[in-house]
Formats: C-alpha cells, structure tokens, sequence
C-alpha cells in the first residue's frame, strides 16, 4: 500500500505525559474485529475518551479544545509497546495525528508509523519535556518540518534526527512493496541457494 | 580470520538478500515462514488483491484462527457474532486463493499460533520467522529468530518473502544457578522484565544464557523467549542442543533421516562463538528467583509474592512514581498491602505463554485433590487442541473439573477477551498470560500475572498465594 506522504505539517500538539502507554489502550480490542481500516478513529484511545455509555469523557485531553483538534502527540518514553496491531496506528492516522513526539517508542509501532505515513520522532528527555509544556499550555501552533529535521513552536525549534531510509520513505510516501520488488531476481537467487543449502526447508 | 559473532548475528548475516545502506545496519531479510491470523492478515490480503500481487512462496505460510473463537465446549458458538464471522471467512478465502494451509476452528490441530508452530515442528533452529503477533519471539527456545510484525509488513513480506529490517544491538541475559522448588520459566522471565523494565530491552536482541536456562525444558524456554517482548525485546534467542533436537524429533512437519543428519551438522554451528562481544550483559541468580506476581498495569510492575505492594512515594524518579500510582488506582489496590492478601474473582490458565502441557501438568499437580475457593471463577483453555486431547489422554482434564475448573477448547480467549471470555469491569483475575495492560481481559478488569501452578495456588486460596507454602501443607 502506498503511504500517504508528509513534508511539513502545523497544527496543535496534545500531551500524554506516561511512559509505556501500550496498544491495548490506544486500540482497545473492541475496534480489532474488521477486516478493512475503517472506524478507528472513534477507537483511538477508546476507554480513555469515552465512558461506558459512550460519552466523551470531559477531562480526557484529546475531548477538550484546543486538542481534539490536534495533529500531533508528545508522550512518555516507550511508546506503543504491547501487541503488533497496526490498528493502533491507523486509528492515529485517522484521528488526525500526523507525528508523534517521544523520547522511544517501541520497536514493531515504531516500524509500523514509516509504514503508515506517520512521523515517529525520538527526542531527547528535556526536549519532551519542553514540548509537553508547551502542549499543556494549549497556545501557539508546533510545526514539524521532515526536510529539515526540525520541530518548532513559537519559541523554539529543535533539530531531530531520523535515519535516512526512513526519511525517504515518508517525504515520497513510497510504496514498500515496489520498491523491495525491484529486486525480485536477487531475492530468487538467494532463496534457490539458500533453500539448496537447508534442503530440509525446500 | 572473521570475526566471533554471536548467534543472533549469524542468523541475521545468513539470511540477509542485501545490504540496505554502508554498514549493514539495515538489510533486506530473507524470512523463511510465517503465521498468520484472522485479526492482523485480513488488510495485508486486501492490500496484496488490491495491487494485483501474487504470494512469493505460499508454502511458507500457515494460518490459524485463534484470536476471536470461542472456546466454549461448542466450538460454533461465536459464529453467530458477525464480526468474528467475517475474519475467519476473510482468512479461509484469503488461504483458499492464495494457496495458504489454514488450521480453522474445526482442524484438529487448531490451537494458538505460537502453540502451534513448534508442535507441528515447523519451527526450527537456524530460521527467521516474522508473523504478525509481537509474541513471535517464541520462537527464540529453538535458535531461530522469531519477531513481531505489523500489518502492512505482513503484506511485504506476503508479496516479497522478505522484510525491510533494521539490525538490533546484542544483549547477553545469563540466568545461573538452581531454580527453587516451585519456581518456573515464568518466574524466570517476569524477574528479568522486573529487573530491566518494560523497555530495559528495547532496540536489543536478547540471547538467554546460563545453567538455569540450559535446565529447561524447550516449553519453559519457549515461556522465557515468548516475554521477552514484554521488556521491549524484538528477539531473543536461545542456542539449540541436544534437548532442542529430541524435542523436534518426533514432530510431524520436522525433518526426518537424511535431511534431519544434515540439519543436524548445520544447527550444531548456531551458537555465540567464543569472545563474540555483547553490546549489554545482565546476569541473573537463579536461586534468588521467588514465584513472582505483578500488582500493577505493566508486566514490569512485577514482585515476589511474599512481597508487599511498594509504595509509590519511595520512587524517586517521577514519571515512573506517577505510572506506578495510576496503576495502584486502577488496579484499586493501597501500598503496603500484602500481595498475598490480595483476594481474587478468576482464575484464567492459558495463552501462548503458559497452556502447553507442561503447563497444564504443573497447575494439575497443585489442584490434585483440591478445590477452587467459593465464589473463585477457575478456566481453562488449553493452548492448542493437540494440547487439549494428550491433556485428556493423562486425565489431568479430570483433575481441572474436579477442583472446580472450566475446561475449555482451544484458542487466545481471556489473555486478550476478543471472543466472549471477558473478565468484568473491577473483577480481579489470577492469569498465566503475558499482559496485564489496563482493559486487556476486559474493560476495567484488574489482572495479576503468574505461572500457572500460581493461579491454580490462587484459585484454591481464593487469593494471591506461595504455591510453595501450598504444596509444603499438602505433603504435611
Ligand atoms: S495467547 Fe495472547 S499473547 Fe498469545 S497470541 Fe494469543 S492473544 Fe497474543
């Protein structure tokens, strides 16, 4: 599939200042039962934005303005850990979050964000931090710049790093799996003599 | 001279189609199999119909239906739920056109993925397997590299046999020593997630080590590899030997005579070679290794059970005082309590981490004459049919009933409540499984993980209990 491309984008950014906030909590297992993509928005952190009848839950930060609006999240470290469930993301994606601020994120999330078009940045503890302040005081755009690596709010802008695949991927919105079939041969001459070699996996 | 490497290294140079960037850190991968299942495949399909794509090898792929069965006696009785219905006959036509082997509900040999791949041998030292459940780190106990994919790389890996990775840093676990009398596999991984933290291992592959994982039994190593998610691993790995051949020996897909002779030659080579460097080491005593239970919302919020629930006031680093007292809140629980006071709703043994039969053995031996507490709601789901009927052939079915347990059919059931094996909102639950997140067995279910001869101790006491304290009055 191809992935929606991101260069610049500006917008509001919401804050969820807790460490390890996993799968099962911004995709509750309830919205994992379709066979397309569709309705994940009203999943993304179900339990947390709604009550057991269904009501917006008024404290929940991504229920009150200006960040149900939002476009982009800073949070705590190791970010969508839990299950593999891209479901997480695409509810994201659909939500209307174009990047994600965190010092790490988990390792299949973080994959499954360049797969999607979603921009996963690891900064640095401090640079959160400001972020989330920033994000708390619900004033001023943040604007995220891939081409130059840059996050700014109105007084500040940081640099971010992101490996250069990854980069590429995400300013074209490349289709990943055209650009791995351009070596189709290659990968059929590895696997005849590697199945060759373990003739016991043939 | 080449380098010494350690395995995980070797199993990714042998299985790297081409260097993606100078250094190798990022490689195309060859992975030699998957499985899939009815949840996280169905977009990966339409993706590939969508683009006209073809499955590169689809021998290389088996599906199962596991995650939204039910697993009550009638195996039918979710079909009535349209949506369950839709992904297993999305998942039949998906194998159906594609030329996909599927173990649906009524196969005989339907179970939970990572249950079943070892127990038909189809997991096998020296391999890359990628599927699309972070638990496919279990593969690990055999010497293969197993790991969590995403939907969209299930698709990629459908269509081109291969995955864009990323190459993972080496951590060395090496766990010493006896195990305790009553102490297990599970208590040997939760003690390591509580050591390093929920991503102490994040961006590392880990090679578990040390006589106490030499000790185990290849399910008890399969226990170990399947956590190691739960600190953020994307891979762990256990050298192979003689107890990893015996047990692929009388497998059914497992290679056999001449081929098993030259697999055999070739696995003896997958191991760390001597002086090979580690990016990170811990080490572990294994004697000092108590039954472990957690008491918060993240499996790393772990304790021995002869513990009391800390108190977040005592953690100096703030982020992690904040999550701690969120997870008090909501497992409605106060500091200083007792975790052995701590009485419990359910009891659930199952998941792909603790429903072998090794498991079910271990529970069994503590419920023998024994029942489960008044007012204690017991279940279990074995964790693959095969598992099921050798259970029922040993009688230890018998033993469940008889203490006061549901024996249940095969499937994912209450370690992530997608079919209708929920716990209900404020119900306290003693569970084998791997995750104890907020809502996983159900919307506001409070969950306690442990190994299964633990849940069986807690279902008898009718409260978080020492299953050493137990067996000691049985046998007196
Ligand atoms: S048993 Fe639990 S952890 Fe294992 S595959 Fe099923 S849902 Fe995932």
């Amino acid at each position: 599939m191809r992935a929606e491309p991101f260069t610049r984008k500006s917008g509001v950014m919401a804050a969820l200042p807790a460490a390890n906030i996993d799968t099962d909590v911004i995709m509750p297992k309830t919205f994992l039962k379709g066979i397309d993509r569709s309705g994940l928005d009203r999943g993304l952190f179900h339990d947390l934005r709604f009550d057991e009848n269904e009501n917006p839950r008024p404290d929940f930060v991504l229920n009150r303005p200006p960040w149900n609006e939002a476009s982009f999240l800073v949070t705590g470290a190791n970010f969508g850990c839990g299950s593999s469930r891209e479901h997480a993301v695409w509810g994201l994606r659909q939500f209307g979050i174009g990047a994600i601020v965190a010092p790490s994120f988990a390792g299949i999330f973080f994959d499954n964000c360049a797969r999607n078009g979603l921009l996963a940045i690891e900064a640095s503890d401090s640079q959160v931090g400001i972020l989330i302040e920033h994000a708390q005081a619900g004033v001023g755009e943040v604007t995220i710049d891939l081409e130059t690596q840059t996050i700014a709010t109105p007084e500040r802008s940081f640099h971010f790093d992101i490996d250069e695949r990854r980069k590429t991927m995400l300013l074209n919105g490349l289709d990943a799996v055209g650009m791995t079939l351009q070596w189709r041969d290659e990968i059929e001459t590895f696997q005849s003599r590697y199945l060759a070699d373990h003739d016991w996996l043939a | 001279m080449t380098q010494p490497r350690t395995l995980y290294d070797k199993l990714v140079d042998s299985h790297t189609v081409r260097r993606l960037d100078e250094e190798g850190r990022q490689v195309l991968l060859y992975v030699d199999r998957t499985v899939l299942n009815e949840y996280t495949s169905p977009q990966a399909f339409t993706g590939l119909r969508e683009a006209g794509r073809d499955v590169f090898r689809p021998r290389s792929a088996i599906a199962v239906v596991d995650h939204v069965n039910s697993t009550r006696p009638d195996r039918d009785a979710l079909r009535a739920d349209r949506a369950n219905d839709a992904q297993m006959s999305y998942l039949q036509k998906n194998c159906d056109d594609f030329g996909i082997e599927l173990f649906d509900l009524f196969h005989s040999q339907q179970g939970i993925e990572h249950v079943v791949m070892p127990e038909l041998g189809l997991a096998l030292p020296g391999m890359v397997i990628a599927a699309g459940d972070s638990h496919t780190t279990t593969y690990g106990a055999f010497g293969s590299l197993g790991f969590g994919i995403g939907t969209s790389d299930i698709e990629h890996f459908l269509a081109t046999q291969t995955l864009v990775y990323t190459r993972l840093r080496n951590m060395r676990v090496e766990v010493d020593g006896a195990l305790p009398v009553g102490v297990t596999a599970k208590d040997i991984i939760m003690a390591v997630v509580r050591q390093l933290g929920a991503d102490g291992a994040r961006g590392y592959a880990v090679e578990f080590a040390g006589s106490a994982i030499g000790n185990l039994s290849i399910e008890g190593r399969m226990t170990v590899c399947n956590m190691a998610v739960e600190c953020g691993a994307r891979g762990a790995v256990i050298a192979p030997d003689e107890k990893t051949f015996s047990y692929l020996a009388d497998k059914p897909r497992a290679p056999r005579g001449a081929l098993l002779e030259k697999a055999l030659t070739a696995w003896q080579s997958l191991r760390t070679d001597p002086g090979a460097a580690f990016d990170a080491y811990v080490e572990i005593d294994a004697a000092a290794i108590a039954p472990m239970v957690t008491w918060g919302t993240s499996p790393d919020q772990a304790a021995p059970v002869t513990d009391v629930i800390p108190d977040p006031a005592h953690e100096t680093n703030d982020a992690r005082r904040r999550d701690a007292e969120r997870a008090l809140d909501y497992m409605g629980l106060a500091p200083g309590t007792r975790l052995r006071d701590i009485a419990i709703d359910r009891a659930f043994i199952g998941s792909c981490t603790n429903a072998r039969l090794e498991d079910l053995r271990a529970a069994a031996t503590v419920l023998q004459g024994r029942k489960v507490a008044p007012g204690v709601a017991a279940a279990v789901v074995p964790g693959s049919s095969e598992v099921r009927r050798r259970a029922e052939a040993e009688g230890i079915d018998r033993i469940f009933i008889d203490a006061g347990f549901e024996w249940r059919q095969s499937g994912c059931s209450m370690c992530l409540a997608m079919n209708d094996d929920v716990v209900a909102p404020g119900e306290r639950c003693a569970s084998s499984t791997n995750r104890n997140f907020e809502g996983r067995q159900g919307a506001g279910a409070r969950t306690h993980l442990m190994s299964p001869a633990m849940v069986a101790a807690a279902a008898v006491a009718g409260r978080l209990c020492d299953v050493r304290s137990m067996e000691a009055s049985h046998a007196g």
